[in-house]
């Protein structure tokens, strides 16, 4: 059963890219966890997020998908509407939430909350588990899925949604090198389809491997935002410079 | 010794016979437990569903006053509908004291907070799980109920169960509003009461054979209950 959702059905997203993101603030207990972030994404890049713990890079991007207001600035996309501004995004998290029904229940409640008609379900469906390599695994209990396969399983929930831009928060940080690789090899084929990827990461390889453009994030600012041929070539600050060596400034 | 070895054999004779009278009082029994639960999981389903996902003014009070329900004394719940349904008490129109009806009142204001406490845990354990996704798809509040019941469903029947356990051991609120008419109201629960009073024990035994065998049925199905749920839920 999937429930009868209310629907978000909406007409087809315009274009949501390019995101201008102008002085971002959140706040907590008075205390700065974004401090006024400014930058542009532009449309089918990768763009990884580094920073050390703390950083604010989990809460940036739950800013930008929505998941957090921010107290002040404002997230500018090409397409003023909400409502289909949302349809565009999908997300995906550091530890898979994954339901307690079916893999194909569970890919139906999402697609089903995005208004995709039943019909178009199924076939969504398989199409999505054939990119991750979860072929014939629709009727397995989602949630009995090894670790890697559960991650695998929501990058494909992510891309049945269609979504211009998804966003990942640290992917594979509770994975194995193989899932791994996996979970990279999936990102450069949806890069390819044309999504526009926003990631953070703690592995600086695989930043390197998947990078077109780098945030550096350091206690909620945002210390630099560069291709990553130049980030990674030499940073201009003295925090990114130590990150990249390993020795964290205080 | 040889006096309980006696009532045993008696009470295996009752059981073997099919005793009319005695199935007469087990089919009650059942037909109340089961529609007080039944009842019971209508309000407290939706009732816990309420509290563990809605935020709402006098949230807190209703939560804890679910959660003390669990505990009501049986005595003090019959005593209350007993007041509720007597000649004087402001239902007593509808002549429903000493009446089966009864009986699957007092037994339903039992069970309710039992399955609505269980239930608004269950809700809330998976709401902390999935808040984020559902929050990422979009979904609004009120959307998720379906989800998050569909998805709790074993537990929630778990509740139901414990509910049922509840309803068909309990003797207090039924025997004080029930008053254990012979052939009217009598129960298991309120004839094993008066048959040990009477010293007439193979009547109590082969009727707490029969009780220990619901309640042993209700243990065996909740495991089986947690087995399912595990090959679901990972």
């Amino acid at each position: 059963m999937i429930g009868r959702l209310a629907p978000v059905v909406g007409p087809e997203p315009g274009p949501l890219l390019p995101l201008r993101v102008e002085g971002l603030v959140v706040e907590a207990a008075g205390r700065r966890l974004l401090d006024g972030l400014s930058f542009t994404l532009e449309a089918h890049r990768c763009t990884v997020v580094l920073g050390p713990n703390g950083a604010g890079k989990s809460l940036l991007l739950r800013v930008l998908h929505g998941l957090v207001a921010p107290d002040r600035g404002r997230l500018r996309r090409a397409d003023p509407d909400p409502l289909r501004r949302r349809l565009a995004q999908a997300f995906v998290f550091q530890k898979p939430v994954l339901l307690r029904r079916s893999v194909r229940g569970d890919l139906a409640v999402a697609l089903a909350a995005r208004g995709v008609p039943r019909r178009e379900r199924r076939a969504r469906i398989t199409e999505a588990l054939a990119l991750v390599g979860l072929e014939g695994f629709e009727r397995r209990a989602a949630r009995t899925l090894s670790g890697g396969e559960q991650q695998h399983l929501a990058l494909a929930r992510a891309w049945a949604l269609r979504p211009q831009l998804l966003l990942l928060d640290e992917p594979t940080a509770s994975l194995d090198p193989a899932a791994t690789r996996r979970v990279e090899a999936i990102l450069a084929d949806l890069r390819a389809r044309g999504v526009t990827i926003v990631m953070s990461t703690h592995d600086l390889g695989q930043a390197r491997r998947l990078a077109q453009d780098v945030l550096f994030l350091w206690g909620g600012r945002l210390v630099e935002a560069a291709p990553a041929s130049r980030f990674f070539a030499g940073p201009e600050g003295r925090e990114a410079r130590a990150f990249l060596a390993g020795e964290l400034p205080d | 010794m040889s006096e309980i070895g006696d009532a045993a054999a008696t009470a295996f004779r009752l059981l073997l016979a099919a005793d009319p009278e005695l199935l007469a009082i087990v089919a009650l029994s059942l037909v109340v437990s089961l529609g007080a639960t039944a009842l019971a999981a209508l309000l407290g389903l939706p009732l816990g569903a309420l509290l563990a996902i809605a935020g709402f003014p006098g949230r807190g009070l209703l939560v804890l006053l679910v959660d003390t329900g669990m505990g009501l004394p049986p005595v003090v719940v019959g005593l209350l509908v007993y007041l509720l349904l007597s000649r004087a008490g402001p239902l007593g129109e509808f002549g429903l004291l000493f009446t089966p009806t009864a009986m699957v009142i007092a037994q339903t204001v039992l069970v309710t907070p039992i399955v609505a406490a269980l239930a608004r845990s269950a809700v809330a354990d998976l709401l902390e799980d999935y808040r984020e996704h559902l929050a990422s798809l979009g979904i609004r509040t009120l959307a998720t109920v379906p989800i998050l019941l569909w998805d709790a469903r074993y537990r929630l029947a778990a509740a139901c169960l414990a509910g049922f356990g509840r309803a068909a051991a309990e003797v207090g609120a039924i025997l004080i509003v029930g008053g254990n008419i012979r052939g009217h109201t009598r129960t298991m629960t309120t004839a094993i009461a008066l048959e040990t009073g009477k010293g007439a024990l193979a009547q109590a035994l082969a009727l707490r054979f029969v009780l220990l065998l619901v309640v042993l049925a209700v243990n065996l199905a909740v495991p089986g209950l947690a087995r399912a749920a595990r090959r679901i839920e990972g």
